[in-house]
């Protein structure tokens, strides 16, 4: 069996969708970044006093 | 495959990934980028790595959101002027609406990050800009006035005051002379520009200075709104800002920025083209390094100053 040679339309398409692939994978190292970052520095703790009232 | 096909092949192209980054006008992006990381930086208060680079990454993205905004609105005017007949939608390599769905994505999305990321003062700042830069400049001023650029240079001027505010959360005296400084800069870097690419703004009917006033009324201009911006950035020097780095740059700077505005100045169109606009393409080029080094040296400043050598 044999495959018809690509078009360059098919080459470009390729290149796109690997663009957005990869795009979309550094979005999501961001947001993955992004909450270990604040998780550890501890911005998502409540303050102090509101911990005390709801224990 | 029938003919049919293949004509409506050759008609609408398929886009490539570059085509839809070209959407977002990367050197815009660059300056945009250069001047929010010198905002960032230059505040006193500390932000985590990680969070800089995320927080100058939605900038740039928000700023390049406005630019797929402006791409879309402007197309009709894009493809009858040389300097914009190659960008994607006047080529015909993405559609208007793609533009425009991908501008407005990527708006939503920026903003949100960024206040997600640091805090709401610079998501605001930041949805502001977008908003300034789309649809006051792109939709109403560009069109209406020939002061289009004189107002529509706040949208280019905001960067520096989201970088300042992503690390302070707030606006201070600091981050309004940064925004000044590329306020009053943008008039003279564009009508120097648009000395001598007037054909195109006029085939393409943009009531740009030139085309409405003239360019003896432009040159005058050029030279009034360079005489303030050099007072402006000189003074910065003495502010919290400024430093010893900060006030030589300024000083050699503009008194080569002045100079050059002197020169478009005295010159007549006869001297103009005789030279090919020689003198109004290198005050252009001098613009450019202009910014890129005043804004370099308050970075140097910054830099310096946890060895107390940088500010005074």
């Amino acid at each position: 069996m044999s495959f018809r040679e690509e078009h360059e339309l098919h080459g470009r398409r390729k290149g796109r969708n690997i663009g957005v692939g990869l795009t979309l994978a550094a979005f999501i190292c961001i947001v993955f970044g992004l909450t270990v970052v604040k998780v550890t520095r501890g911005d998502f703790e409540p303050p102090r006093g509101q911990q005390v009232e709801g224990n | 495959m029938s003919d049919a096909t293949i004509n409506s092949t050759v008609q609408q192209p398929e886009a490539g990934f570059g085509d839809y980054v070209a959407l977002l006008k990367p050197r815009v992006m660059s300056l945009v980028v250069f001047t929010a990381a010198v905002g960032l930086l230059a505040a006193p208060v500390a932000v985590h790595p990680f969070i800089a680079f995320c927080a100058i990454l939605f900038i740039a993205i928000g700023a390049g959101a406005s630019g797929a905004l402006n791409m879309w609105w402007d197309a009709d005017i894009d493809r009858v002027m040389k300097r914009t007949a190659r960008r994607p939608v006047p080529a015909g390599k993405v559609t208007a609406d793609e533009a425009l769905s991908l501008g407005v994505a990527l708006s939503v999305m920026s903003v949100m990050m960024l206040w997600l990321a640091t805090n709401w003062v610079a998501a605001a700042i930041l949805a502001f800009t977008i908003f300034f830069y789309a649809v006051i400049y792109t939709m109403w001023l560009k069109r209406w006035t020939p002061q289009n650029i004189v107002i529509g240079g706040a949208a280019g001027a905001f960067p520096p005051m989201i970088g300042w505010a992503v690390a302070t959360g707030g606006v201070s005296i600091e981050s309004v002379l940064m925004f000044a400084l590329i306020f009053m800069w943008t008039p003279p870097h564009f009508w120097a520009l648009a000395l001598f690419m007037n054909s195109d703004y006029e085939n393409a009917g943009v009531p740009m200075l030139t085309v409405t006033h003239g360019k003896r009324v432009t040159r005058n201009h050029v030279f009034f709104y360079t005489l303030l911006l050099a007072v402006l950035a000189v003074g910065a020097g003495f502010t919290a800002i400024g430093g010893p780095i900060y006030l030589t740059v300024a000083v050699v700077l503009n008194a080569l920025f002045v100079l050059g505005a002197w020169r478009i100045w005295r010159r007549d169109e006869s001297q103009a083209e005789g030279d090919k606009y020689a003198v109004e393409k290198k005050f252009f080029r001098l613009s450019l390094l202009y910014l890129f080094a005043h804004f370099g040296a308050i970075l140097a400043e910054a830099a310096l100053r946890p060895w107390g050598l940088g500010g005074w």
